[in-house]
């Protein structure tokens, strides 16, 4: 069973990365994209079904480790 | 005073820190791999040095922070005992939530590598008391991720409890919140600043305005 947790910086976050790519966007004559935040996909594969796993231990992880709640969020999903 | 320097694969000035401390005497320096779970007895005082700790992967700091010698650091500064963190050290006491906030790419995106100017803002008796009052001196920085961030409250809460140990002068080279380059916990006894004093002990490599932190260390006041 594989997860995969999607991180963004939180909006009150500045992104200097987001910010390049999208100059670099508009420098190559994309002039629809406004703004790009970067973020981070992280996989785990897990050896049980993400449905025997609780919330919580996906979250534990999640923010035990992978995150810093003070600037990031996430989502879950199952691939 | 005995002073432990933690070693994490990527540390990279561990030899500077101990060239600086035993510059002034302490009892004893020696150095700490990073997988140990329990600190040697009579540790006075933990340093961790900078670099690049675990390659940088994840976020700085993040796996460092994670370690079990971190976990005995926290375990240390909670029943008393004094931590520096420099640079790389900073940002895993910040990860591991011995000081408040985070350390962030830097505005520019670049990495940064230069001498800079700052001001000893609150004189500490156990790090920064041999400075005078606002004194100014000259640190180099070296980082990539040294944007201090911390939300308003919080910001102002460090203010409030003097918390505040070194402000950048000049200009802000890295964006940090309120020109914020190193900050006490809040009973100050762990301290965290981004550029690195350990490279300014000698006057024949760039001047001596990093010894007076470390003979505070080593040798008092602590009132």
């Amino acid at each position: 069973m594989k997860v995969r947790v999607s991180i963004v910086l939180k909006k009150t976050v500045l992104d200097p990365q987001g910010q390049a790519i999208a100059m670099s966007l508009k420098n190559q004559g994309f002039s629809q994209v406004e703004s790009v935040r970067q973020g981070k996909i992280i996989d785990l594969e897990l050896n049980e079904k993400l449905s025997k796993i609780s919330k919580e231990t996906i979250e534990k992880i999640c923010e035990d480790l992978l995150i810093n709640p003070q600037i990031e969020t996430y989502s879950i999903q199952e691939v | 005073m005995n002073v432990g320097i933690v070693i994490f694969p990527g540390s990279n000035c561990d030899q500077d820190l101990y060239r600086a401390f035993k510059k002034f005497n302490p009892n004893k320096v020696e150095f700490l791999w990073h997988k140990i779970s329990k600190l040697p007895k009579g540790l006075d005082v933990c340093a961790i040095p900078g670099g690049f700790s675990f390659g940088d992967y994840l976020r700085t700091g993040a796996i460092a922070s994670r370690s079990p010698i971190i976990r005995a650091i926290v375990e240390f500064a909670n029943s008393g005992g004094f931590v520096l963190g420099i640079c790389n050290g900073f940002q895993i006491l910040c990860e591991c939530g011995l000081l408040p906030g985070v350390l962030i790419r830097n505005q520019s995106t670049r990495f940064i590598c230069k001498d800079q100017e700052l001001m000893i803002c609150n004189r500490d008796p156990l790090f920064t008391s041999l400075y005078q009052k606002n004194a100014k001196v000259s640190f180099p920085i070296a980082h990539h991720d040294g944007n201090y961030l911390v939300d308003p409250s919080t910001h102002q809460l460090l203010l409030d409890n003097n918390q505040i140990a070194f402000k950048y002068l000049k200009q802000n080279p890295n964006g940090s919140i309120g020109d914020i380059a190193g900050v006490y916990s809040k009973n100050h006894r762990v301290l965290g600043l981004m550029p690195h004093p350990e490279r300014r002990v000698d006057s024949k490599i760039g001047g001596c305005d990093g010894e007076p932190l470390f003979k505070n260390i080593c040798q008092g006041p602590y009132y």
